[in-house]
């Protein structure tokens, strides 16, 4: 059936559709409206499941471990501050091979306080063990919501599914809301191989010691890298079923640009408008939307980039002292091209805490970078530590 | 529109309480109706009326649609994150025992993500005052339910009623140590007055609970009317108890309300507690901290 929804509550649809049992969540903006609808449907007898309010975050992701760890398909959503708060348990639910499933709506971390998007939030997450799914549209959130399940249950990782705020979170757009006898079909009840179960006692979380710690890390390691399989096979799956499928990376234009764009989340559908604009004035211009970032389609992302002059990695993120986070990653992936298949690298970083970034911009960006013009790390549309002074007093 | 014929030159007027606030900030985000502002406001009168130094006063708050009041006054303040107010605030009068430290903050920072920090600083009795505006609800998130909300209330997170029985904070303010307990509402705008002074004087952990309408959210979910209408229900449903046994003054959706001051006791702060225990053990080797010498 087709809807016009907004992202979060495509997400509250995946997750309806999911038929996860056990909810626990805390309000948090923009994340607020995605447990709210679920709250309806539970109240509503539109999903048979528990919904709990809990009086944090922290207490809402042990609550999804513990219903986990008892063999319940579980749910939780958050954002920014309240995923940081998380944080001891993102690593526990990981390490404890949970296939917890949680959408993040990207924010800003205070301070400042902004409830408004970049992704520094759950970029901070990367090394938890969890899988990551950037998502462009209201679609693809509840696509990927539905799919992140099927995933985690087959490999035992937990998933984060990622959407921008605002931009993503609270715009309608037409989805297309699948039949509750289809997903069933795709996505059978959890059968977890290992609960904690009465009629077979078992001790969950316990020490271990040096001779064994390293072992359970490296099956992390391992399910990670079959991880990507499942994902591209869980994906096409989908897709044969319901007519979409997205892929581990998404491109758009890129066979024969000279430049292409790389990032994550809208602003990847933002780039399609300014590489259409930029294409009628003749430059050979392309996107890349990074739509799995964990596991790391490293492979996938050379693939589509080998041979191109230019990549421009436009990152809503940035790790201080460093640079954007998707852009030392895709450095990482191109590094074993033979050189002259190697595209130049440049990387710009741009939108944090919710500034715009429009088609202009990244035409823009586009525009500089194909006339070689762009320094290998920028800043874009960003006031000067003076320039900013005195707007400040401008302001007064 | 119509125009006036005669020009008459007005005077500038100005509250007189206007310079608490931080102008810039203004105007603030408030709905009409809402009884945070009220409350703000006895605390100003509080303070003008003792002609309190502000030099020796830090505000701080978590976050909500209270938290806000840490913006607004024109005093040291600080804006922490949600629910660690209390945490922020004893780190601020252990490395300045000389401030006074309130803590102003909401029902949902202060007794569901924060509700450990609260419980634990007044066991140590902390000298800190801490003031809840208790609306029943996540006013700033859009109205969820709160460990406040009682039973039968409607939250969008309960959109069949409440069924969570919710806390008696004077109770549990009570039991856990504070020296100082007492709830009023924002239509008793004088007794809260009298009630901010007397935690502004007094030493230890002080808890102030001040039931405040928000329409929007609340009033609006549970069909209740507008803010004039809590202030009515306010004054109708209120006793004033003081001394009351606070295992009873328990909320219920639109019952009777016990106000009053229900604890007024002596009790060592933490910072004296230490400096004693160390002063037994030490003797003159333990130099107190915090307490200012003459010499
Ligand atoms: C860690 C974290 N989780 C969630 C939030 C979102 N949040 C902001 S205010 C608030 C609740 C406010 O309720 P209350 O304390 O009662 O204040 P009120 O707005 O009602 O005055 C929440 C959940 C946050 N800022 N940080
Ligand atoms: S939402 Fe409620 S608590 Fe917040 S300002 Fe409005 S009336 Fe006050
Ligand atoms: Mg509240």
């Amino acid at each position: 059936m087709k809807s016009v929804i907004k992202g979060n509550s495509a997400v509250a649809h995946g997750v309806r559709l999911a038929r996860a049992q056990v909810i626990a969540a805390y309000p948090i903006t923009p994340q607020t409206s995605i447990i709210e609808d679920l709250a309806s449907f539970v109240a509503q007898g539109q999903l048979r499941a528990t919904f709990v309010k809990v009086e944090s975050e922290h207490s809402a992701l042990a609550a999804c471990i513990g219903a986990a760890s008892a063999g319940a398909r579980v749910f939780t959503a958050t954002s920014a501050q309240g995923l940081a708060l998380m944080h001891e348990l993102i690593h526990w639910a990981a390490g404890a091979r949970l296939p917890i499933v949680l959408a993040d709506v990207n924010r800003a971390m205070a301070p400042g306080w902004s409830i408004w998007t970049d992704q520094n939030d759950t970029l901070s997450q990367r090394d938890t063990g969890w899988m990551q799914v950037y998502c462009a549209s209201s679609q693809e959130v509840l696509d990927s919501v539905v799919q992140a399940y099927k995933v985690s249950e087959k490999v035992l990782l937990p998933t984060m599914i990622v959407l921008d705020a605002f931009f993503l979170s609270h715009t309608h757009e037409v989805v297309d809301i699948p039949e509750q006898e289809l997903v069933d079909r795709f996505l059978p009840p959890l059968d977890l191989p290992l609960k904690l179960d009465i009629q077979r006692p078992g001790a969950f979380g316990n020490l271990v010691f040096p001779d064994r710690y390293m072992e359970f890390r490296y099956k992390i390691e391992l399910a990670h890298r079959e991880a990507l399989e499942v994902w591209r096979q869980v994906d096409e799956e989908w897709g044969r079923l319901t007519g979409r499928s997205y892929g581990l990376v998404d491109s758009y234009k890129v066979e024969d640009a000279d430049t292409v764009l790389l990032t994550a989340g809208t602003p990847a559908s933002t780039a399609r408008v300014a590489v259409d604009r930029l294409r009628e004035e003749g430059l050979a211009v392309g996107v890349v939307r990074l739509r799995v970032f964990r596991p790391f389609p490293g492979a996938d992302l050379a693939r589509v980039l080998a041979g191109r002059r230019r990549v421009v990695v436009l990152d809503r993120n940035c790790s201080y002292g460093h640079h954007g986070i998707f852009h030392q990653e895709t450095k990482s992936a191109l590094y074993d091209l033979p050189e002259r298949r190697r595209p130049q690298l440049v990387g710009v970083i741009a939108g944090l805490g919710g500034r715009d970034i429009t088609a202009g911009d990244i035409a823009a960006i586009l525009r500089k970078a194909s006339h070689g013009e762009l320094a290998p790390v920028s800043w874009w549309n960003v006031l000067q530590p003076e320039e900013e002074l005195e707007a400040a007093v401008a302001c007064k | 529109m119509s125009s006036l014929a005669v020009n008459v030159e007005l005077p500038e007027l100005q509250n007189p309480l206007m310079p608490y606030l931080r102008q810039d900030r203004i105007p603030h985000i408030w709905c009409p109706g809402c009884g945070i502002g009220t409350s703000l406001n006895a605390f100003i009168r509080a303070l003008d009326e003792m002609q309190f130094d502000l030099n020796k006063l830090a505000v701080v708050s978590g976050i909500g649609c209270t938290g806000r009041v840490a913006g607004y006054l024109n005093v040291d303040s600080f804006h922490t994150t949600h629910g660690r107010a209390i945490p922020f605030a004893t780190g601020l009068k252990l490395g300045n025992p000389d401030l006074k430290v309130v803590v102003y903050s909401g029902d949902g920072d202060l007794f569901a993500i924060g509700g450990n920090h609260f419980i634990h600083a007044a066991r140590r009795n902390m000298d800190l005052f801490v003031v809840c505006v208790n609306n029943f609800t996540y006013g700033m998130t859009g109205g969820q339910v709160a460990p406040t909300t009682p039973l039968g209330a409607t939250q969008t997170t309960m959109p069949y009623g409440n069924f969570e029985p919710p806390f008696n904070l004077p109770y549990l303010a009570d039991s856990c140590g504070a020296v100082y307990v007492a709830r009023w509402t924002v239509y008793h705008v004088r007794q809260l007055t009298r009630a901010f002074k007397e935690g502004l004087s007094k030493k230890g952990f002080v808890f102030l609970e001040v039931l405040s309408p928000c329409p929007t959210l609340y009033s609006r979910r549970n069909r209740l009317g507008d803010g004039v209408e809590q202030l009515k229900y306010y004054k109708e449903k209120s006793v004033v108890k003081n001394g009351a046994d606070t295992r009873d003054v328990g909320l219920s959706f639109q019952g009777d309300i016990v106000v009053g001051t229900f604890v007024n006791r002596e009790r060592p702060t933490w910072l004296e507690a230490m400096n004693e225990h160390f002063s037994q053990r030490f003797g003159d080797r333990y130099q107190p901290y915090g307490v200012h010498r003459e010499d």
